[in-house]
Protein backbone atom coordinates (compact mmCIF):
# COMPACT_ATOMS: atom_id res chain seq x y z
CA UNK A 1 0.00 0.00 0.00
CA UNK A 2 1.51 3.54 -1.12
CA UNK A 3 1.83 5.33 2.13
CA UNK A 4 -0.87 8.42 1.51
CA UNK A 5 -2.92 10.57 3.00
CA UNK A 6 -6.45 8.66 3.34
CA UNK A 7 -10.08 9.49 2.69
CA UNK A 8 -13.68 8.77 3.88
CA UNK A 9 -16.91 9.53 3.17
CA UNK A 10 -18.25 11.51 6.41
CA UNK A 11 -21.45 12.43 4.71
CA UNK A 12 -24.28 11.76 1.87
CA UNK A 13 -27.65 13.86 0.45
CA UNK A 14 -29.27 12.80 -2.33
CA UNK A 15 -32.35 14.03 -4.35
CA UNK A 16 -33.44 11.45 -6.79
CA UNK A 17 -36.64 10.65 -8.64
CA UNK A 18 -37.18 7.73 -6.00
CA UNK A 19 -36.49 9.41 -2.73
CA UNK A 20 -35.79 13.14 -1.74
CA UNK A 21 -33.57 12.12 0.95
CA UNK A 22 -31.06 9.60 1.66
CA UNK A 23 -33.95 6.94 3.61
CA UNK A 24 -36.49 7.47 0.95
CA UNK A 25 -34.25 7.03 -1.68
CA UNK A 26 -32.84 3.47 0.09
CA UNK A 27 -36.48 1.97 1.07
CA UNK A 28 -37.47 2.83 -2.89
CA UNK A 29 -33.53 1.23 -3.88
CA UNK A 30 -34.65 -2.16 -1.69
CA UNK A 31 -38.54 -1.87 -2.81
CA UNK A 32 -37.49 -2.21 -6.15
CA UNK A 33 -39.46 1.08 -7.21
CA UNK A 34 -39.89 2.70 -10.59
CA UNK A 35 -39.24 6.79 -10.43
CA UNK A 36 -40.19 6.77 -14.35
CA UNK A 37 -43.63 8.14 -15.80
CA UNK A 38 -45.45 10.41 -18.43
CA UNK A 39 -43.75 13.98 -19.10
CA UNK A 40 -45.13 16.69 -16.59
CA UNK A 41 -42.56 19.31 -17.18
CA UNK A 42 -43.75 19.94 -20.85
CA UNK A 43 -45.83 18.47 -23.06
CA UNK A 44 -43.96 15.77 -25.12
CA UNK A 45 -46.72 15.35 -27.09
CA UNK A 46 -45.18 14.51 -30.77
CA UNK A 47 -42.17 13.84 -29.66
CA UNK A 48 -40.36 9.85 -29.80
CA UNK A 49 -40.01 9.76 -25.87
CA UNK A 50 -42.79 10.45 -23.21
CA UNK A 51 -41.56 9.22 -20.70
CA UNK A 52 -38.96 10.44 -17.99
CA UNK A 53 -37.87 9.70 -14.36
CA UNK A 54 -38.84 13.44 -12.54
CA UNK A 55 -37.82 14.21 -9.18
CA UNK A 56 -41.22 14.75 -7.43
CA UNK A 57 -42.84 16.91 -4.71
CA UNK A 58 -39.81 19.10 -5.25
CA UNK A 59 -41.30 23.42 -4.42
CA UNK A 60 -38.15 25.54 -4.54
CA UNK A 61 -40.08 27.99 -2.55
CA UNK A 62 -39.48 24.93 0.63
CA UNK A 63 -35.54 25.58 0.16
CA UNK A 64 -34.88 28.74 -1.20
CA UNK A 65 -36.18 32.55 -1.25
CA UNK A 66 -37.96 33.76 -3.78
CA UNK A 67 -34.87 36.43 -5.20
CA UNK A 68 -32.61 32.88 -4.92
CA UNK A 69 -34.78 30.58 -7.10
CA UNK A 70 -35.21 33.45 -9.59
CA UNK A 71 -31.55 33.46 -10.07
CA UNK A 72 -30.25 30.27 -9.43
CA UNK A 73 -31.20 27.35 -12.29
CA UNK A 74 -32.58 24.40 -10.86
CA UNK A 75 -29.57 22.55 -11.74
CA UNK A 76 -28.07 24.26 -8.92
CA UNK A 77 -30.92 24.07 -6.97
CA UNK A 78 -30.74 20.66 -6.89
CA UNK A 79 -26.91 20.14 -6.12
CA UNK A 80 -27.36 22.97 -3.36
CA UNK A 81 -30.28 20.41 -1.52
CA UNK A 82 -27.60 17.41 -1.96
CA UNK A 83 -24.82 19.08 -0.83
CA UNK A 84 -26.72 20.24 2.45
CA UNK A 85 -28.00 17.24 3.29
CA UNK A 86 -24.37 15.83 3.16
CA UNK A 87 -22.83 18.76 4.95
CA UNK A 88 -25.95 18.39 7.78
CA UNK A 89 -25.20 14.82 7.73
CA UNK A 90 -21.20 15.29 8.03
CA UNK A 91 -21.40 17.70 11.25
CA UNK A 92 -19.66 20.15 9.01
CA UNK A 93 -22.49 22.33 8.22
CA UNK A 94 -21.17 25.24 9.80
CA UNK A 95 -17.53 26.01 9.28
CA UNK A 96 -16.90 29.13 12.15
CA UNK A 97 -13.54 29.90 11.09
CA UNK A 98 -11.72 30.84 8.43
CA UNK A 99 -8.24 29.07 8.83
CA UNK A 100 -10.88 25.49 8.68
CA UNK A 101 -12.78 26.95 5.54
CA UNK A 102 -9.64 27.38 3.63
CA UNK A 103 -8.77 23.51 3.90
CA UNK A 104 -11.89 22.67 2.42
CA UNK A 105 -13.39 23.18 -1.23
CA UNK A 106 -15.80 21.74 -3.50
CA UNK A 107 -15.67 19.75 -6.73
CA UNK A 108 -19.30 19.39 -8.45
CA UNK A 109 -20.09 17.31 -11.78
CA UNK A 110 -22.59 18.11 -14.41
CA UNK A 111 -23.70 17.20 -17.64
CA UNK A 112 -24.75 20.45 -19.33
CA UNK A 113 -25.40 23.29 -16.34
CA UNK A 114 -28.11 25.14 -16.16
CA UNK A 115 -29.77 23.69 -19.33
CA UNK A 116 -33.10 25.47 -18.54
CA UNK A 117 -32.05 29.24 -17.91
CA UNK A 118 -30.56 28.37 -21.59
CA UNK A 119 -33.01 27.64 -23.28
CA UNK A 120 -35.31 29.82 -21.83
CA UNK A 121 -33.15 32.75 -22.09
CA UNK A 122 -32.72 31.93 -26.10
CA UNK A 123 -36.49 31.86 -26.54
CA UNK A 124 -36.37 35.33 -24.93
CA UNK A 125 -33.84 36.45 -27.42
CA UNK A 126 -35.45 35.57 -30.53
CA UNK A 127 -39.14 36.51 -29.41
CA UNK A 128 -38.34 39.64 -27.59
CA UNK A 129 -34.53 40.72 -28.45
CA UNK A 130 -31.54 41.05 -26.74
CA UNK A 131 -32.96 44.20 -24.85
CA UNK A 132 -34.89 41.62 -22.57
CA UNK A 133 -31.96 38.93 -21.91
CA UNK A 134 -31.84 38.48 -18.54
CA UNK A 135 -28.24 39.73 -16.89
CA UNK A 136 -28.36 36.81 -14.67
CA UNK A 137 -29.14 34.25 -17.62
CA UNK A 138 -25.10 33.70 -17.98
CA UNK A 139 -24.69 32.63 -13.98
CA UNK A 140 -27.49 30.74 -14.00
CA UNK A 141 -26.54 28.96 -17.51
CA UNK A 142 -23.01 28.07 -16.24
CA UNK A 143 -22.20 24.59 -15.09
CA UNK A 144 -19.71 25.59 -12.28
CA UNK A 145 -22.27 27.93 -10.83
CA UNK A 146 -23.45 24.74 -8.47
CA UNK A 147 -19.78 24.94 -7.12
CA UNK A 148 -19.48 28.58 -6.36
CA UNK A 149 -23.04 28.69 -4.86
CA UNK A 150 -21.98 25.72 -2.50
CA UNK A 151 -18.55 27.63 -1.49
CA UNK A 152 -20.63 30.73 -0.64
CA UNK A 153 -23.54 28.88 1.08
CA UNK A 154 -20.99 26.90 3.40
CA UNK A 155 -18.29 28.96 3.50
CA UNK A 156 -15.55 26.70 1.35
CA UNK A 157 -12.38 28.72 0.51
CA UNK A 158 -10.37 26.17 -0.87
CA UNK A 159 -10.09 24.36 -4.33
CA UNK A 160 -13.89 25.14 -5.94
CA UNK A 161 -13.92 23.60 -9.46
CA UNK A 162 -16.27 21.99 -11.67
CA UNK A 163 -16.02 18.82 -14.40
CA UNK A 164 -18.03 18.63 -17.52
CA UNK A 165 -17.78 15.11 -18.43
CA UNK A 166 -21.56 14.14 -19.53
CA UNK A 167 -22.76 11.03 -17.71
CA UNK A 168 -19.63 10.31 -15.91
CA UNK A 169 -18.85 14.61 -14.30
CA UNK A 170 -20.03 13.16 -10.92
CA UNK A 171 -17.84 10.43 -10.65
CA UNK A 172 -14.92 12.21 -12.06
CA UNK A 173 -15.95 14.79 -9.66
CA UNK A 174 -15.62 12.58 -6.56
CA UNK A 175 -12.38 10.95 -7.92
CA UNK A 176 -10.56 14.75 -7.96
CA UNK A 177 -11.97 15.59 -5.03
CA UNK A 178 -10.64 12.77 -3.17
CA UNK A 179 -7.14 13.38 -5.02
CA UNK A 180 -7.07 17.19 -4.26
CA UNK A 181 -7.48 15.51 -0.45
CA UNK A 182 -4.73 12.83 -0.56
CA UNK A 183 -2.59 15.54 -2.10
CA UNK A 184 -2.77 17.68 0.86
CA UNK A 185 -4.09 20.38 -1.43
CA UNK A 186 -7.50 20.15 1.34
CA UNK A 187 -8.69 18.31 3.82
CA UNK A 188 -12.52 18.17 3.35
CA UNK A 189 -14.07 18.36 -0.15
CA UNK A 190 -18.42 18.33 -1.07
CA UNK A 191 -18.14 16.52 -3.97
CA UNK A 192 -20.88 15.03 -6.09
CA UNK A 193 -23.00 16.37 -8.89
CA UNK A 194 -26.23 16.85 -10.44
CA UNK A 195 -28.70 17.42 -13.72
CA UNK A 196 -32.04 19.02 -14.40
CA UNK A 197 -32.51 18.24 -18.03
CA UNK A 198 -35.66 17.23 -18.53
CA UNK A 199 -36.61 19.71 -21.27
CA UNK A 200 -38.58 19.70 -24.50
CA UNK A 201 -35.01 20.19 -26.43
CA UNK A 202 -33.26 17.55 -24.71
CA UNK A 203 -35.74 15.15 -24.85
CA UNK A 204 -36.21 15.88 -28.23
CA UNK A 205 -32.30 15.66 -29.44
CA UNK A 206 -31.54 12.36 -27.21
CA UNK A 207 -34.71 11.00 -28.68
CA UNK A 208 -33.56 11.75 -32.33
CA UNK A 209 -30.06 10.49 -31.14
CA UNK A 210 -32.43 7.07 -30.44
CA UNK A 211 -31.00 6.75 -26.76
CA UNK A 212 -33.96 6.86 -25.44
CA UNK A 213 -36.92 4.71 -24.93
CA UNK A 214 -39.91 5.25 -26.29
CA UNK A 215 -41.55 2.46 -24.08
CA UNK A 216 -44.30 5.76 -23.68
CA UNK A 217 -47.09 2.99 -22.70
CA UNK A 218 -45.17 1.40 -19.92
CA UNK A 219 -42.88 3.55 -18.26
CA UNK A 220 -42.02 2.23 -15.22
CA UNK A 221 -40.76 -0.81 -17.20
CA UNK A 222 -39.18 1.34 -19.54
CA UNK A 223 -35.32 1.09 -17.82
CA UNK A 224 -34.46 -2.39 -17.79
CA UNK A 225 -30.67 -2.61 -18.34
CA UNK A 226 -29.28 -6.20 -19.31
CA UNK A 227 -32.44 -7.29 -19.80
CA UNK A 228 -32.59 -8.58 -23.83
CA UNK A 229 -36.18 -5.77 -24.38
CA UNK A 230 -34.07 -3.02 -23.60
CA UNK A 231 -34.56 -0.36 -25.65
CA UNK A 232 -32.75 3.26 -24.63
CA UNK A 233 -32.34 4.53 -21.52
CA UNK A 234 -34.82 7.02 -19.23
CA UNK A 235 -34.08 10.34 -18.52
CA UNK A 236 -33.67 11.66 -14.93
CA UNK A 237 -32.94 13.94 -13.18
CA UNK A 238 -31.34 15.05 -9.41
CA UNK A 239 -28.28 14.86 -7.55
CA UNK A 240 -25.91 13.48 -4.95
CA UNK A 241 -23.28 14.97 -3.14
CA UNK A 242 -20.71 13.55 -0.53
CA UNK A 243 -18.46 14.82 1.88
CA UNK A 244 -15.30 13.43 1.58
CA UNK A 245 -13.22 14.01 4.38
CA UNK A 246 -9.16 13.06 5.27
CA UNK A 247 -9.57 10.02 7.59
CA UNK A 248 -7.37 11.27 10.73
CA UNK A 249 -9.07 14.38 11.25
CA UNK A 250 -12.45 12.72 10.82
CA UNK A 251 -11.30 9.86 13.01
CA UNK A 252 -10.45 12.37 15.48
CA UNK A 253 -13.43 14.67 15.49
CA UNK A 254 -15.44 11.20 16.16
CA UNK A 255 -17.15 11.45 12.37
CA UNK A 256 -19.70 9.00 11.18
CA UNK A 257 -17.65 7.41 8.60
CA UNK A 258 -19.49 5.29 5.86
CA UNK A 259 -16.88 4.03 3.93
CA UNK A 260 -13.16 4.54 2.72
CA UNK A 261 -12.55 6.06 -0.59
CA UNK A 262 -10.75 3.02 -2.18
CA UNK A 263 -9.53 4.16 -6.16
CA UNK A 264 -10.59 6.31 -8.93
CA UNK A 265 -9.61 4.97 -12.79
CA UNK A 266 -10.46 6.95 -15.81
CA UNK A 267 -10.05 6.65 -19.58
CA UNK A 268 -10.82 7.17 -22.43
CA UNK A 269 -12.37 5.44 -25.66
CA UNK A 270 -10.78 7.52 -27.75
CA UNK A 271 -13.37 5.83 -30.58
CA UNK A 272 -16.55 7.91 -31.03
CA UNK A 273 -18.87 10.64 -29.99
CA UNK A 274 -21.31 8.81 -28.23
CA UNK A 275 -20.85 5.06 -29.00
CA UNK A 276 -18.78 2.82 -26.85
CA UNK A 277 -15.73 1.55 -27.95
CA UNK A 278 -16.95 -2.25 -29.09
CA UNK A 279 -15.41 -4.98 -26.73
CA UNK A 280 -15.26 -2.64 -23.71
CA UNK A 281 -11.82 -2.14 -23.82
CA UNK A 282 -12.14 1.18 -22.50
CA UNK A 283 -14.15 1.12 -20.00
CA UNK A 284 -12.49 -2.05 -18.73
CA UNK A 285 -9.14 0.05 -18.37
CA UNK A 286 -11.02 2.46 -16.43
CA UNK A 287 -12.23 -0.45 -14.07
CA UNK A 288 -8.61 -1.79 -13.78
CA UNK A 289 -7.17 1.39 -12.67
CA UNK A 290 -9.35 2.21 -10.14
CA UNK A 291 -8.84 -1.68 -8.31
CA UNK A 292 -4.60 -0.61 -9.06
CA UNK A 293 -5.34 2.68 -7.24
CA UNK A 294 -7.26 0.61 -4.69
CA UNK A 295 -4.47 -2.27 -4.56
CA UNK A 296 -6.76 -4.72 -4.34
CA UNK A 297 -7.26 -7.43 -7.29
CA UNK A 298 -10.58 -8.82 -8.79
CA UNK A 299 -11.44 -11.25 -6.64
CA UNK A 300 -11.75 -8.59 -3.96
CA UNK A 301 -14.46 -6.43 -5.36
CA UNK A 302 -17.78 -7.43 -3.95
CA UNK A 303 -20.69 -5.32 -5.84
CA UNK A 304 -20.39 -3.33 -8.84
CA UNK A 305 -23.19 -0.87 -9.00
CA UNK A 306 -22.88 -0.86 -13.39
CA UNK A 307 -23.08 2.37 -15.43
CA UNK A 308 -25.95 0.03 -16.97
CA UNK A 309 -28.03 2.54 -19.27
CA UNK A 310 -30.69 0.12 -20.19
CA UNK A 311 -29.08 1.11 -24.20
CA UNK A 312 -28.77 -1.57 -26.51
CA UNK A 313 -24.48 -0.61 -26.83
CA UNK A 314 -23.79 0.49 -23.25
CA UNK A 315 -24.73 -2.22 -21.79
CA UNK A 316 -23.54 -5.06 -24.14
CA UNK A 317 -20.47 -3.32 -23.79
CA UNK A 318 -20.26 -2.53 -20.19
CA UNK A 319 -20.66 -6.65 -19.71
CA UNK A 320 -17.84 -7.14 -21.88
CA UNK A 321 -15.77 -4.74 -19.71
CA UNK A 322 -16.49 -5.87 -16.71
CA UNK A 323 -15.16 -9.62 -17.44
CA UNK A 324 -11.96 -7.76 -19.26
CA UNK A 325 -11.56 -6.36 -15.98
CA UNK A 326 -12.50 -8.68 -13.67
CA UNK A 327 -11.47 -11.85 -15.38
CA UNK A 328 -13.56 -15.38 -14.54
CA UNK A 329 -14.59 -13.38 -10.92
CA UNK A 330 -16.88 -11.39 -13.22
CA UNK A 331 -19.15 -14.34 -13.20
CA UNK A 332 -19.48 -14.29 -8.88
CA UNK A 333 -19.94 -10.75 -9.13
CA UNK A 334 -23.04 -9.42 -7.92
CA UNK A 335 -23.78 -6.37 -10.67
CA UNK A 336 -26.97 -4.07 -10.13
CA UNK A 337 -28.03 -0.73 -12.67
CA UNK A 338 -30.13 1.38 -10.06
CA UNK A 339 -30.80 3.23 -13.35
CA UNK A 340 -33.36 0.52 -13.52
CA UNK A 341 -35.19 2.86 -10.58
CA UNK A 342 -33.55 6.16 -10.56
CA UNK A 343 -33.49 6.78 -14.82
CA UNK A 344 -30.32 8.22 -15.69
CA UNK A 345 -29.31 11.03 -13.51
CA UNK A 346 -26.98 11.93 -16.41
CA UNK A 347 -24.15 14.40 -15.01
CA UNK A 348 -25.49 13.71 -11.63
CA UNK A 349 -25.45 9.65 -12.15
CA UNK A 350 -22.08 8.93 -10.54
CA UNK A 351 -22.95 10.70 -7.35
CA UNK A 352 -26.09 8.78 -6.66
CA UNK A 353 -24.95 5.85 -7.90
CA UNK A 354 -21.81 6.02 -5.46
CA UNK A 355 -24.14 6.82 -2.69
CA UNK A 356 -26.52 3.50 -3.86
CA UNK A 357 -22.76 1.74 -3.73
CA UNK A 358 -21.73 3.19 0.15
CA UNK A 359 -25.04 2.33 1.09
CA UNK A 360 -25.43 -1.17 0.22
CA UNK A 361 -22.10 -2.10 1.64
CA UNK A 362 -23.05 -0.02 4.89
CA UNK A 363 -26.35 -2.10 5.04
CA UNK A 364 -25.45 -5.62 3.64
CA UNK A 365 -28.37 -4.77 1.05
CA UNK A 366 -27.35 -4.69 -2.99
CA UNK A 367 -29.59 -2.67 -4.62
CA UNK A 368 -31.76 -5.10 -7.51
CA UNK A 369 -31.83 -4.66 -11.60
CA UNK A 370 -35.64 -3.66 -11.73
CA UNK A 371 -37.35 -4.87 -15.17
CA UNK A 372 -34.97 -7.81 -15.94
CA UNK A 373 -37.10 -10.35 -17.46
CA UNK A 374 -35.57 -11.77 -20.41
CA UNK A 375 -32.18 -12.49 -20.52
CA UNK A 376 -29.61 -11.15 -23.13
CA UNK A 377 -26.66 -13.65 -24.57
CA UNK A 378 -24.56 -10.62 -24.25
CA UNK A 379 -25.49 -9.67 -21.19
CA UNK A 380 -24.50 -13.14 -19.22
CA UNK A 381 -23.53 -11.88 -15.61
CA UNK A 382 -25.27 -12.14 -12.08
CA UNK A 383 -27.43 -8.72 -12.14
CA UNK A 384 -29.09 -9.25 -9.24
CA UNK A 385 -32.58 -9.31 -11.03
CA UNK A 386 -35.48 -8.13 -9.19
CA UNK A 387 -35.22 -8.16 -5.09
CA UNK A 388 -32.27 -6.95 -3.27
CA UNK A 389 -29.82 -9.70 -1.82
CA UNK A 390 -28.55 -9.94 1.57
CA UNK A 391 -24.68 -9.83 0.75
CA UNK A 392 -21.40 -8.72 3.29
CA UNK A 393 -19.06 -7.21 0.78
CA UNK A 394 -16.17 -5.22 1.45
CA UNK A 395 -15.19 -3.65 -1.28
CA UNK A 396 -17.71 -2.17 -4.35
CA UNK A 397 -17.14 -0.60 -7.62
CA UNK A 398 -19.05 2.08 -9.52
CA UNK A 399 -19.09 2.65 -13.14
CA UNK A 400 -19.67 5.54 -14.93
CA UNK A 401 -19.28 6.46 -19.01
CA UNK A 402 -20.16 9.63 -20.54
CA UNK A 403 -20.48 10.86 -24.31
CA UNK A 404 -17.32 11.69 -25.58
CA UNK A 405 -15.73 8.42 -24.86
CA UNK A 406 -15.15 9.26 -20.69
CA UNK A 407 -14.67 6.16 -18.14
CA UNK A 408 -14.81 6.20 -14.48
CA UNK A 409 -14.47 3.56 -12.21
CA UNK A 410 -14.41 4.43 -8.14
CA UNK A 411 -14.06 1.82 -5.31
CA UNK A 412 -15.05 2.56 -2.00
CA UNK A 413 -14.02 -0.19 0.79
CA UNK A 414 -15.69 -0.62 4.33
CA UNK A 415 -13.94 1.52 6.79
CA UNK A 416 -11.70 0.07 8.79
CA UNK B 1 -50.81 57.66 -14.49
CA UNK B 2 -50.36 59.18 -11.19
CA UNK B 3 -47.37 59.09 -9.12
CA UNK B 4 -49.27 56.77 -6.47
CA UNK B 5 -51.00 54.85 -9.67
CA UNK B 6 -46.72 54.40 -10.38
CA UNK B 7 -45.93 53.77 -6.75
CA UNK B 8 -48.19 50.99 -6.41
CA UNK B 9 -47.40 49.31 -9.78
CA UNK B 10 -43.68 49.84 -9.05
CA UNK B 11 -44.17 47.66 -5.57
CA UNK B 12 -45.97 45.21 -7.34
CA UNK B 13 -43.13 44.39 -9.87
CA UNK B 14 -40.53 44.96 -7.19
CA UNK B 15 -42.30 42.00 -5.17
CA UNK B 16 -42.90 39.68 -7.98
CA UNK B 17 -40.42 40.18 -10.53
CA UNK B 18 -37.61 40.89 -8.24
CA UNK B 19 -38.37 39.20 -5.35
CA UNK B 20 -37.62 41.65 -2.63
CA UNK B 21 -38.68 42.56 0.63
CA UNK B 22 -41.95 44.39 0.31
CA UNK B 23 -41.77 45.56 4.16
CA UNK B 24 -38.55 47.45 2.92
CA UNK B 25 -39.76 49.47 0.06
CA UNK B 26 -40.54 52.92 0.59
CA UNK B 27 -39.90 56.14 -1.72
CA UNK B 28 -36.87 57.11 0.15
CA UNK B 29 -35.09 53.26 -0.04
CA UNK B 30 -32.12 53.02 -1.64
CA UNK B 31 -31.88 49.98 -3.99
CA UNK B 32 -28.56 48.99 -3.53
CA UNK B 33 -28.67 49.70 0.27
CA UNK B 34 -31.55 49.23 1.65
CA UNK B 35 -33.30 46.52 -0.76
CA UNK B 36 -30.04 44.43 -1.57
CA UNK B 37 -30.23 45.19 -5.21
CA UNK B 38 -26.70 44.23 -7.00
CA UNK B 39 -25.75 45.44 -10.28
CA UNK B 40 -27.33 42.40 -11.81
CA UNK B 41 -30.34 43.61 -10.11
CA UNK B 42 -30.54 47.10 -11.32
CA UNK B 43 -30.53 45.82 -14.41
CA UNK B 44 -33.21 43.45 -13.73
CA UNK B 45 -34.81 46.46 -11.96
CA UNK B 46 -34.76 48.76 -14.93
CA UNK B 47 -36.08 45.51 -17.44
CA UNK B 48 -39.18 45.09 -14.83
CA UNK B 49 -39.87 49.06 -15.01
CA UNK B 50 -39.52 49.11 -19.31
CA UNK B 51 -42.21 46.00 -19.19
CA UNK B 52 -44.53 47.11 -17.08
CA UNK B 53 -45.09 50.89 -18.11
CA UNK B 54 -44.11 50.59 -21.90
CA UNK B 55 -41.07 52.91 -21.37
CA UNK B 56 -37.57 52.97 -22.57
CA UNK B 57 -34.81 54.04 -19.90
CA UNK B 58 -31.06 54.73 -21.54
CA UNK B 59 -28.26 53.80 -19.42
CA UNK B 60 -27.37 57.09 -19.07
CA UNK B 61 -30.96 57.90 -17.27
CA UNK B 62 -31.03 54.86 -15.34
CA UNK B 63 -27.74 56.18 -13.77
CA UNK B 64 -29.45 58.55 -11.66
CA UNK B 65 -31.94 56.11 -10.49
CA UNK B 66 -30.63 55.66 -7.06
CA UNK B 67 -34.34 55.30 -4.77
CA UNK B 68 -37.53 53.82 -5.07
CA UNK B 69 -38.61 57.85 -5.14
CA UNK B 70 -36.37 58.38 -8.42
CA UNK B 71 -37.89 55.43 -9.91
CA UNK B 72 -41.20 56.53 -9.44
CA UNK B 73 -40.11 60.17 -10.85
CA UNK B 74 -38.86 58.97 -13.82
CA UNK B 75 -41.59 57.10 -15.04
CA UNK B 76 -43.56 59.56 -13.86
CA UNK B 77 -41.90 61.87 -16.26
CA UNK B 78 -41.78 59.61 -19.12
CA UNK B 79 -45.41 59.00 -18.88
CA UNK B 80 -46.95 62.41 -18.79
CA UNK B 81 -44.25 64.39 -20.50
Amino acid sequence: MIDRRRVVVTGIGVLTPIGNDIESFWSSLMAGISGAGPITRFDPSGMRCQIAAEVKGYHAEEHFERREIRRIDVYSQYFLIAARQAMMDSGLAFLPDDERAARAGVMVGGGFGGMQAFIEEVRVLDTRGPDRVSPIGIPKIIANMAAGLASIEHNLLGPVSCVVTACSASANAIGDAAEIIRRGAADVMLAGGAEAAITDYAIASFGQSRALSTRNNDPTAASRPFDAGRDGFVMGEGSGALVLEERERAIARGARIYAEFGGYGMSADAYHITLPRPGGTGAARAMTAAMADAAIGPADVGYINAHGTSTEANDATETAAIKIALGEHAYRVPVSSTKSMTGHVLGGAGAVEAIASILAMERGRLPPTINYEVPDPECDLDYVPNRPREAKVDWVMSNSFGFGGHNVALVFRRPS
Amino acid sequence: MDRADIESRLRDVLVSELGLDAAKINLEANFEQDLDVDSLGVVELLMAMEDEFGVKIPDEEAEHIHTVGEAVDLVHTKLNG
